[in-house]
């Protein structure tokens, strides 16, 4: 520990001349937080339609009225011919199509089966999913409530309520916990927080090491007593403290901004976010062993934020992934740092529900520490 | 030598193939000013960082003020200094703050730093820049500054890698005045350049070639040397009024052993079989400013003689 003061100190007052690390710590983080936590939302509402009818009266009338009402679809344009309607859809102008056919009144009236056409623009997976069990349920819907007006008058029913009403026979009662309101940000914004402070961290610790090197400092210091420890703790306190303050400005934002409110304890998200500051260094460290130029170190820092932003569960859910790719997600550090910020924040957990993702982060940041201390040496070779 | 501060011995290293320092052995004796000559890339700096113990030998041993630097190259760096080759202090603090960081990493007390940086102040003229940023300080300045942290902990051993590269004529004199004055007290030091004119100011010099050391001594007795004016040979130097003219006549003479322009003159090495004014006779011609005088051999011409002879050397190797 020989000489940490004096780096501390030396690291310090760099910070304090330099604005734009500072910036970079600080305010570059607030911002992203509030961007991408706008930015991203993944309820899929307002899916553009064009509509086709060629029947035109009441029933189908009520027919696109019920289409607009789900949210789910906006009626962008009407048609009157089915090539302008084709030209909508390849132009892109509307994700979906809907085509009522003349005789759809008729055949409702006359008690036959009515048939109306969808077309779905099935390029983007998820919108399309969306539409495609949005249109299916709504025409059940509409079908059950004919089908049950025809019961009441048929004195025949499957199943009645205690008025004697008739009712379904089954009916699922869904509660939605921690996020009732499905809020996308609440549960992209826990996320977030994990991948703005390994973003911020990663990049200053690599950078504050490779800088020295390219400078020719660390060559410098490396022929002074100082010792490794001393060397290594005095450059990363300072980064590791302001983490912590990144941390509790990201936080404050979220509760404040996004409304998303902390459930569990404050103390565990803390100390479970110092293990993977530590952790977050230590890959700093690493990179900056590897890197002889910040120009490398950049490229390796964004090596390692790709696959934590799209293999971590931020973005896509794990289980959703190929099972070779689902067992690289556990060498990941966020994979775990995601799933406590989640369990914490949104759902209330303690560390008992969060063992195996407080091991998983542990055993990483071992790994991590230990790579990355025996490569860093007093040494030039 | 009982009183050598420092003493290689058969010192080496390889990066991969590349052997970069190769069996290199000397010594510096206490208050020595060791000048390390030789091209770009012979190995000088490799010498100097094993020494400092950031780089371990691949074979051989360094020992620097008693202790085996490859052995305990921590206890070795307390009580040297370093200059590096290029400007590595922190151009983002200032003077004070330099200064003030390497005082504490040496883990000097506040009243030793106080004392020291008075010490080292005075001696480098920096007081009137404490507070300036060491990055905005003109290049001597800077060397100054660099001079004055590898001093602050008082260190026996001085090594400076090229600390002259890229300053003034009048800073570079300044510092070699400097590095007299820390002789004086008692400092060793070991010193990199290429320029001859700093070789001369050294007590002792070493030549390095292709990474060997292959010419080591007072630059006094190297120039001595038999191998560098053998016997039956003078060294003169020819003033006249077409120097480029006159130095392609002289090659063409045999008696003429060797001849280089040097400034305005020619020096040439002649068999005393031939008279120099003859030879002024023929290389220049109908000049009546022609003059000539005997000189002595420079470290340049050491040294040049001494790598071509190297060359040779390792030519006929190549070729048996």
């Amino acid at each position: 520990m020989n000489g940490f003061l004096a780096i501390l100190l030396k690291e310090l007052a760099h910070i304090r001349r330099d604005r734009g690390t500072i910036l970079f710590a600080f305010v570059i983080p607030a911002v992203q937080l509030s961007i991408f936590g706008y930015a991203i939302d993944v309820t899929i509402e307002n899916i553009p339609l064009v509509v086709f009818d060629l029947d035109g009266r009441q029933e189908s009338r009520r027919l696109v009225e019920a289409f607009v009402n789900t949210r789910t679809f906006k009626v962008v344009e009407r048609v009157t011919d089915s090539e302008s309607l084709h030209r909508a859809l390849n132009a892109g102008r509307a994700k979906a199509g809907l085509i009522v056919p003349a005789d759809y009144s008729n055949r409702l009236l006359r008690g036959e089966q009515a048939q109306v056409q969808m077309l779905i623009d099935g390029s983007d997976s998820q919108i399309a999913t969306t539409a495609l069990n949005a249109a299916n349920l709504l025409t059940i819907n509409m079908s059950l409530g004919r089908a049950k007006i025809v019961a009441e008058q048929a004195q025949r029913a499957v199943s009645r309520d205690p008025a004697g009403r008739p009712v379904l026979p089954i009916e699922a009662r869904p509660r939605l916990l921690y996020n009732p309101d499905l809020e996308s940000s609440h549960f992209f914004v826990p996320g977030l927080i994990g991948i703005i402070l390994q973003l911020v961290l990663l990049f200053l610790t690599s950078f504050s090491i490779v800088r020295e090197r390219e400078r020719g400092t660390l060559e410098q210091l490396f022929v002074t007593p100082v010792g490794r420890g001393g060397l290594l703790f005095g450059k990363l306190v300072p980064y590791a403290c302001m983490a912590f303050g990144e941390l509790c400005i990201v936080l404050t934002l979220m509760v404040a901004v996004f409304g998303v409110n902390i459930n569990g304890s404050l103390l565990l998200l803390f100390s479970l976010s110092g293990i993977f500051i530590v952790t977050v260094l230590g890959l700093g460290l690493l990179i900056s062993t590897i890197a002889t130029t910040q120009l490398g170190a950049l490229q390796m820092a964004f090596m390692v934020m790709l696959p934590s932003v799209l293999l971590s569960g931020f973005m896509f859910p794990r289980s959703e992934m190929p099972t070779i790719i689902y067992w690289v997600t556990f060498a990941i550090p966020a994979t775990y740092y995601i799933e406590i910020l989640r369990g914490v924040i949104l759902r209330g957990a303690d560390l008992v529900d969060l063992f195996p993702h407080f091991i998983g982060l542990c055993c990483c940041c071992a790994v991590i520490l230990t790579l990355s201390l025996a490569r860093f040496r007093k040494q030039l070779d | 030598m009982t009183d050598a501060v420092i003493q290689t011995h058969g010192l080496t290293r390889r990066f991969g193939k590349i052997t970069a320092v190769s069996d290199v052995s000397f010594e510096v004796s206490r208050g020595a000013i060791f000048g390390l000559l030789g091209p770009n890339g012979s190995g000088k700096s490799t010498i100097i960082r094993m020494l400092c113990g950031v780089l371990r030998p691949t074979q051989g041993t360094g020992v620097v003020l008693g202790i085996d630097v490859s052995k305990n190259p921590e206890q070795v760096k307390r009580r040297i200094g370093y200059v590096s080759q290029k400007f590595s202090l922190y151009a983002d603090l200032t003077v004070t703050e330099n200064l003030d960081f390497y005082a504490r990493i040496y883990g000097l007390s506040a009243i030793q730093l106080r004392e020291r940086r008075g010490v080292v102040v005075a001696l480098t003229g920096l007081e009137p820049y404490m507070d300036r940023l060491a990055g905005q300080l003109s290049g001597g300045w800077k060397q100054r500054l660099a001079l004055a942290c590898a001093m602050i902990h008082d260190p026996e051993v001085l090594f400076l890698d090229e600390p002259t590269a890229g300053i003034d004529p009048v800073a570079r004199r300044e510092l070699w005045d400097l590095l007299f004055e820390l002789a004086g007290r008692g400092v060793t030091m070991l010193v990199t350049t290429h320029y001859m004119d700093e070789a001369e100011r050294c007590t002792h010099v070493g030549y390095i070639y292709l990474a060997k050391l292959i010419a080591l001594g007072r630059p006094e007795a190297l120039k001595a040397n038999a191998d560098v004016t053998p016997a039956n040979t003078q060294r003169y130097e020819i003033r006249c009024t077409n120097p480029a003219a006159s130095l392609a006549l002289a090659r063409h003479i045999p008696e003429v052993r060797d001849a280089t322009m040097f400034g305005d003159t020619l020096h040439v090495l002649l068999d005393t079989s031939l008279d120099p004014r003859e030879l002024v006779r023929r290389i220049a011609p109908n000049d009546p400013k022609a003059d000539v005088r005997p000189v002595e051999a420079s470290l340049e011409d050491v040294f040049v003689l001494m790598s071509r002879a190297q060359a040779r050397k390792l030519e006929q190797v190549r070729v048996t």
